[in-house]
């Protein structure tokens, strides 16, 4: 399974997303981005984010993102 | 603050047409991605997810009145319309001709249209199609009126900034007109609308109006921080805000109208929704547990959102030999500017013309 990280490195490929708590203060995902990312996660595990789940809070970090995913029942 | 939503009922009401008119200049994404303050890369990941890809937009100077005159005459020249016909005239527009006097009066004296015709602009968006429809119904109520013309136009790319990847490329021009009368079946049409001024400021053109006027420095391009460049003549939209706004409220509203009809989720035929992009349309399907084929999500990678003409444009290029023929059970579903969001449930057939004309 493709690690997090990873899959956020093809979006922004500039960043290093490890080293990083906060990717929105930090500047390194915009909200276009976290579409971006939504679209890419959603075909990567097979599931469909739920829109009211697309909020900042839940793509702060790569722990908030794997607990969105667990949240969709992506066993991580 | 939140309070029951406000319903309504209609008997022995139809749409009997609906035509299309947009610019036939268009514009693809990628003609354009090099306007904005972003690596083409990720530009392009945006344009596949989002369903980016051409649209139309009106000429320099092309206003509302243009569009809908341009397609009332095309009806009256192919015989679907007789201007002595029209009852009442509702023109529903973010993007009047003038701040007065109103452009449905404009397009009444423009064609000629006769004086007893009910003429009436209607300040809303992206939800002005449900909007719209419900004026017409109301209006048909009179013993006197028997045919009603709706227009939904907008020239919102003429109030974009370029250089706002937000906007610029999801926008397009259009007017849609629809010709709504008395059916003699005994037809029941069920509508839900909410609206919540106090995100009024989520989606909004802040200059050009009395509040703030127009000037030299309301028309220079400012960085607001997010690498976009835009005036505050240009249109604003807070796009996390909105995007939020349409799958927390919009599948409750669907829902209530459905409950209020007693018709499950299943017995719908289409869900023909606002289309603001393909991605939240994709959402909004999948939070509703709808099929994507039965929520068509294709207009914005064709023609753009073209505001409150965004659901006619989707019958049209999706199901006009249907709607022409037997029909469908269609819920319809506005969201957008107010903040504004409507419902409703009817049948859609046997409709005289559906289609799409360019504006040359």
């Amino acid at each position: 399974m493709k690690p997090i990280a990873e899959i956020l490195k093809e979006i922004r490929p500039e960043f290093d997303f490890t080293a990083s708590n906060d990717f929105m203060a930090d500047g390194m995902l915009d909200s276009f981005d976290m579409v971006t990312l939504v679209s890419t996660l959603d075909k990567t595990f097979g599931i469909s984010i739920p829109g009211t789940d697309i909020v900042p809070e839940n793509f702060q970090n790569i722990g908030a993102i794997e607990a969105l995913l667990r949240k969709c029942g992506v066993q991580l | 603050m939140r309070g029951s939503v406000v319903k309504f009922t209609f008997r022995r009401k139809r749409i009997s047409g609906m035509l299309a008119v947009v610019p036939a200049r268009e514009r693809t994404f990628l003609e354009e991605m090099s306007n904005f303050n972003f690596p083409e890369s990720r530009s392009l990941k945006l344009k596949e997810v989002m369903g980016y890809d051409r649209r139309r937009l009106v000429e320099p100077g092309v206003c509302v009145s243009d569009l809908a005159v341009f397609g009332l005459r095309h009806l009256f020249e192919g015989g679907w319309l007789q201007p002595d016909e029209i009852d009442g005239l509702f023109l529903i527009t973010q993007t009047p001709d003038y701040l007065m006097p109103p452009t449905s009066n404009v397009i009444q004296g423009r064609l000629g249209l006769k004086q007893d015709a009910y003429c009436l602009d209607i300040s809303q968006g992206c939800a002005g199609f449900v909007i719209g429809l419900i004026q017409a119904f109301s209006l048909l109520e009179q013993e006197g009126v028997r045919k009603v013309v709706l227009i939904n136009a907008d020239v919102l790319s003429r109030k974009t900034s370029p250089k706002d990847r937000n906007i610029y490329p999801l926008v397009g021009d259009a007017a849609a007109i629809t010709v709504i009368e008395r059916d003699a079946a005994d037809s029941v049409i069920h509508a839900s609308v909410k609206m919540d001024g106090t995100r009024s400021e989520v989606l909004m053109i802040p200059a050009g109006g009395l509040r703030l006027p127009s000037s030299p420095e309301t028309a220079v391009l400012e960085d607001v921080g997010d690498k976009n460049l835009r005036a505050k003549d240009h249109l604003f939209m807070d796009g996390s805000a909105v995007f939020n706004f349409v799958q927390t409220e919009v599948p409750p509203l669907i829902e209530d109208t459905l409950k209020n009809a007693n018709v499950a989720v299943d017995a719908v035929d289409y869900f023909l929704c606002h289309q603001p992009n393909r991605f939240m349309l994709q959402k909004l399907a999948d939070k509703m547990k709808v099929p994507h084929a039965r929520m068509p999500n294709n207009v914005v990678e064709r023609f753009g959102n073209s505001s409150g003409a965004t659901i006619p444009i989707a019958v049209i290029i999706n199901l006009a030999e249907q709607v022409k023929g037997a029909g469908c059970l269609a819920c319809l579903a506005g969201f957008g500017v107010g903040m504004t969001w409507s419902s409703m449930l009817m049948r859609l057939g046997g409709l005289s013309f559906c289609e799409l004309v360019d504006y040359a």
